[in-house]
Order: C-alpha cells, then sequence, then structure tokens
C-alpha cells in the first residue's frame, strides 16, 4: 500500500482494491461507506471542537480581551469542557410541540452539511464522491438546512422560534442566488463543474489571480453571501440574540442544541472550504507561470497543508466580519441582496463570459 | 443619471466605511499588547486597585496608633442602613470638664450599600475607603468589624 502524501489516488485506489478483493462487492462498499461515514463524523467532532475554540479566541483578541484560559493549557480543552457539559443537560420535553418534527429538525439539518461535505476534495485523490456536476450538488444540497430550520421554527410553538426561522428562510433563499451566481462566474472560467477538474485548472494560476477584476469580485460577493447563508454574523437575524432570545434553536436543548450548533460551524467550514476550492485553488499549491524554480519549492509542501492553510484563511476573514460588523436589520438585508449583490453579480458574469470568450484571462 | 452615479458612490463608500472598521480589529488581533483583561487571581501582588475605589470602610490611624475620630456619631445618624454603631466613653479633663472619646467605632461590612455618606459627612475626616476587597469570609460575624485600634487615641487638636 503505497502512501504517497502528494498523490493519494493510489492509496484511496489499493484501499478500494483490497477491499473489493477480500469481500464480496455488496459488503465492500457497505465496508466502505461506513469507513467514509466515520471518518467524516471523527472529522466532524474535531473540526467543531477546534473551530468554537477558534471562534472565542479570535473573537477575544478583536475585543482585546484574553478569552478562554483557564481549561488547560491557554484554554485548549474549554470546548472539550463545553461539549460534555451539554452531553449531560437534560433533554427538555415541549408539551405542545409538534414531537415528529421537533426531533428530526436537527438531524435534517446536520445531515445536509454532512451531505455536502461528502464532495469537498481535500487533497489529491482525497474526495469521497468526485461528481461530474459537483458544484450545482453543493449548492443543492447545502440549501437543505434550511428545511431543518424552518421546521424547527414550527414545530418549537415559539412565536421567537417561528419568526427567527423564518427571517432565516427569507434570508437564505435570497441570498443562495449570490453564492450561485458568483460560483457561475468560475463555472464560465473554469468551463466545468467537477471540484477536481476545477482544481486542477488552476494550477498554472489560482481562479482569483486568473479571472481578474470579475474573479475578485465574485470571491468577495460570494464570502458576502455564503456568511448570510450559513447564518452567521453580521447576518445572524435569525438568531438575533437581543430580539428573539435564540431564535429557531430557542426551544432546544442538550445534544439537540449541540447539533444546531455544530452544523452552523460545519456549515461555515464547509463554505469556506468551497470558497477556498474554487477561488484559491484548493490543494493546488501556489505557482506562478514560467518561475520553475518557485514552482517546485511550492509543489514540495503537501496539497493538504494548502488545502488547510487556505480554508483556515477564509474562516479568518469570516470571523473577522463576523466580530467586526454590527448586525443588519431585515430590510438592509434585503437591500444589500436584491439591490445591490444580484446586479453586480449579473454584471460580473456578463464581464467574466466576455473575458473568457475574448480569452483575455491568462 | 445623478441616481446612477449615487448607487456607485454608497457602494464605494459602504465598502470604504467597511474597511475601516476591520483594520480596527484587525489591529488589535495582530497586537497581543492591546489586551485589556486583568488576570486577577495570578497578579495579585502587583494588583492596584484604581484611587477612588471603595473597598470597605476604614479608620486611618497614624503610626503612633493615633486616629481623628471624636466619636460624635454623625456618620451613624447619616448611615442609610444602620452599618455603624459608635459607642463613646466620658473621661474627666483636668480642667474639670467631661469630654467624649470614642469606646468603639463598630462598622458592620454586610449591611454596608458602599454609599459614601458616612466618609463624605465626617466633620474630623476621620474616615477613608480602603482598597481591600476580598471579603469572603465563612463566618457572618466576622463581617462586623471594630474601625478604631485597640489601645489607639484621638491626635490632639481634633475636636
Amino acid at each position: 500500500m503505497a502512501f504517497n502524501i502528494y498523490d493519494l489516488t493510489s492509496f484511496t485506489r489499493s484501499i478500494d482494491q483490497a477491499l473489493y478483493d477480500w469481500l464480496p462487492p455488496v459488503w465492500a462498499l457497505i465496508v466502505e461507506m461506513t469507513i467514509i461515514g466515520l471518518t467524516f463524523l471523527l472529522f466532524y467532532a474535531l473540526v467543531g471542537l477546534i473551530l468554537v475554540y477558534a471562534e472565542r479566541k479570535v473573537c477575544a483578541f478583536m475585543q482585546n480581551r484574553v478569552g478562554p484560559n483557564r481549561v488547560g493549557p491557554y484554554g485548549i480543552f474549554q470546548t472539550i469542557a463545553d461539549f460534555v457539559k451539554l452531553l449531560m443537560k437534560e433533554l427538555v420535553y415541549i408539551r405542545n410541540s409538534d414531537k415528529l418534527l421537533f426531533n428530526i429538525a436537527p438531524f435534517i439539518v446536520i445531515i445536509a452539511s454532512f451531505m455536502a461535505i461528502a464532495a469537498i476534495p481535500f487533497a489529491k485523490g482525497l474526495h469521497a464522491i468526485d461528481f461530474d456536476i459537483g458544484i450545482l450538488y453543493v449548492i443543492a444540497v447545502s440549501s437543505l438546512g434550511v428545511v431543518g430550520v424552518l421546521l424547527a421554527g414550527w414545530s418549537s410553538n415559539n412565536k421567537y422560534s417561528l419568526i427567527g426561522a423564518m427571517r432565516s428562510g427569507a434570508q437564505i433563499v435570497s441570498y443562495e442566488l449570490s453564492v450561485g451566481l458568483s460560483l457561475l462566474t468560475v463555472i464560465v472560467l473554469a468551463g466545468t463543474m467537477q471540484f477536481s477538474q476545477i482544481v486542477e485548472a488552476q494550477s498554472g494560476g489560482w481562479f482569483i489571480f486568473k479571472g481578474h477584476i470579475p474573479a475578485f469580485i465574485a470571491f468577495v460577493i460570494f464570502l458576502i453571501a455564503s456568511t448570510a447563508e450559513t447564518n452567521r454574523g453580521p447576518f445572524d437575524l435569525a438568531e438575533a440574540e437581543s430580539e428573539l432570545t435564540a431564535g429557531f434553536h430557542t426551544e432546544y436543548s442538550g445534544i439537540k442544541f449541540a447539533f444546531f450548533f455544530l452544523a452552523e460551524y460545519m456549515n461555515m467550514f464547509i463554505v469556506a472550504s468551497i470558497g477556498a476550492t474554487v477561488f484559491l485553488g484548493g490543494w493546488m499549491p501556489f505557482h506562478v507561470p514560467g518561475w520553475e524554480g518557485f514552482n517546485h519549492v511550492m509543489d514540495f509542501i503537501p496539497p493538504l497543508l494548502w488545502y488547510g492553510a487556505k480554508t483556515v484563511f477564509v474562516i479568518f476573514l469570516m470571523m473577522w466580519f463576523k466580530w467586526t460588523f454590527p448586525r443588519l436589520r431585515i430590510d438592509q438585508l434585503l437591500t444589500l441582496e436584491w439591490k445591490y449583490l444580484l446586479p453586480i453579480n449579473l454584471v460580473n458574469i456578463l464581464i467574466m463570459s466576455f473575458i473568457v470568450l475574448m480569452g483575455w484571462h491568462f | 443619471m445623478n441616481s446612477f452615479f449615487k448607487y456607485f458612490t454608497d457602494i464605494f463608500r459602504g465598502v470604504r466605511s467597511l474597511l475601516v472598521g476591520m483594520t480596527v480589529t484587525g489591529k488589535y488581533f495582530f497586537s497581543p499588547r492591546a489586551i485589556v483583561t486583568q488576570q486577577y487571581p495570578e497578579n495579585r501582588k502587583q494588583l492596584v486597585m484604581f484611587e477612588r475605589f471603595k473597598g470597605e470602610v476604614i479608620m486611618p490611624h497614624d503610626e503612633s496608633n493615633q486616629h481623628r475620630c471624636t466619636g460624635c456619631g454623625i456618620c451613624e445618624t447619616n448611615c442609610p442602613n444602620g452599618s455603624i454603631e459608635v459607642t463613646s466613653d466620658r473621661i474627666d479633663q483636668p480642667d474639670g470638664k467631661k469630654k467624649r472619646i470614642i469606646d468603639r467605632h463598630i462598622y458592620h461590612l454586610s449591611m454596608c450599600t458602599f454609599c459614601s455618606l458616612c466618609i463624605k459627612t465626617c466633620p474630623s475626616n476621620a474616615l477613608a475607603w480602603g482598597q481591600q476587597f476580598e471579603h469572603a469570609v465563612f463566618d457572618r460575624a466576622r463581617l462586623t468589624k471594630v474601625l478604631n485600634k485597640p489601645g489607639s487615641s484621638i491626635i490632639k487638636g481634633i475636636e
């Protein structure tokens, strides 16, 4: 079993081959699916814990505070302690809620983010499924999460939850457009929707550089719209603490609340890695056409590290937004989308198509 | 045309103001020395409270164990919640007159609201705010304090 850190295709291929040699095809498929599912579950728990800790530290530094610093060195075990506390909390039983919907809502939210992560390429040859319509799949699946949010708000039988859920619905329906259109700008440039080919196409320069100004505008719009889509600040009207206590998850406690919480952070991670993959080249190292020596040095850094660094960068940008900008009002939110982002986006696609048609990109 | 122009100036102005905000928070993020949080239990040794801090009412004594309290009881009458009890004695003076001196100045920290009325109204400035703020004790009785130290006397010349 050859383990090559720069190209994991042979590694995953050899596991696949070994399983099919050893087991009947049906069982091999089930075992493979189980392995991938467990890996992602573990990854979820790990990334969730790290992201919550990182968010609290980043927030603290931006507000001239220290942040968690009591549990373990620099407070690194704080989120684990919080998680254990959440697990031991009582699951409060709401008598007048719609019980079935109330119980399945957190699962819908988390399953939606779970499905989206399957299409993300982490390194060369390291992705669960490489659809030829990868971007379309991710856009479709990530918008399923709002169903869970709406169900949670509706079934709680609580006015704050319902208002929060409706706001969330209005917000996601509007901003989904901008996310789709900004990704469409890149699809025009790349000529494909398959994630692996999009990454390959960036070997001669990341799309944000390749596509000049339209790609940069698309990246900024993608950042804004995807921040709104993940219900994070400054677009966190769905759970505006000062108005709606906690919005759609007001009535949830214990592990069900933890699911919503985890899904929020994982959605941020997924959105950041899509942004990193599509605009910043994913696991592709930084290449400048013509500089052979430089490109060679860059190739020496493993793709997994490139992918991680870019994702962390985008996540940091989103945290930076959250802890700098004040929350928008609902009318400002919709004005921003329908009067500014959408027209700019449409013109942007036009310019990008023109550039691609004339071959002005490099 | 004018509204068309306004649309774009609005966008640029908005982006600029957002960038200004992000520079501020970004600067804070990358400068760890800007942190203002006090690490309390660790910095007890070098912790200095500010001048006007109201920790507890104290009666300052000088090095010869003398204070400025005449035992007049004005602080007791001014205290809104009865945190102060002043008991006084009368002693004979050489010229035959009797003089009132303080016996015990009792201060109930548990009832004090830190309003500062006793300190403001004291005619001889005998009371002051102390800087001590760690008042947790295991027994409520220990919150009742006698402010004048045993064996202390009044500074000469204060009436």
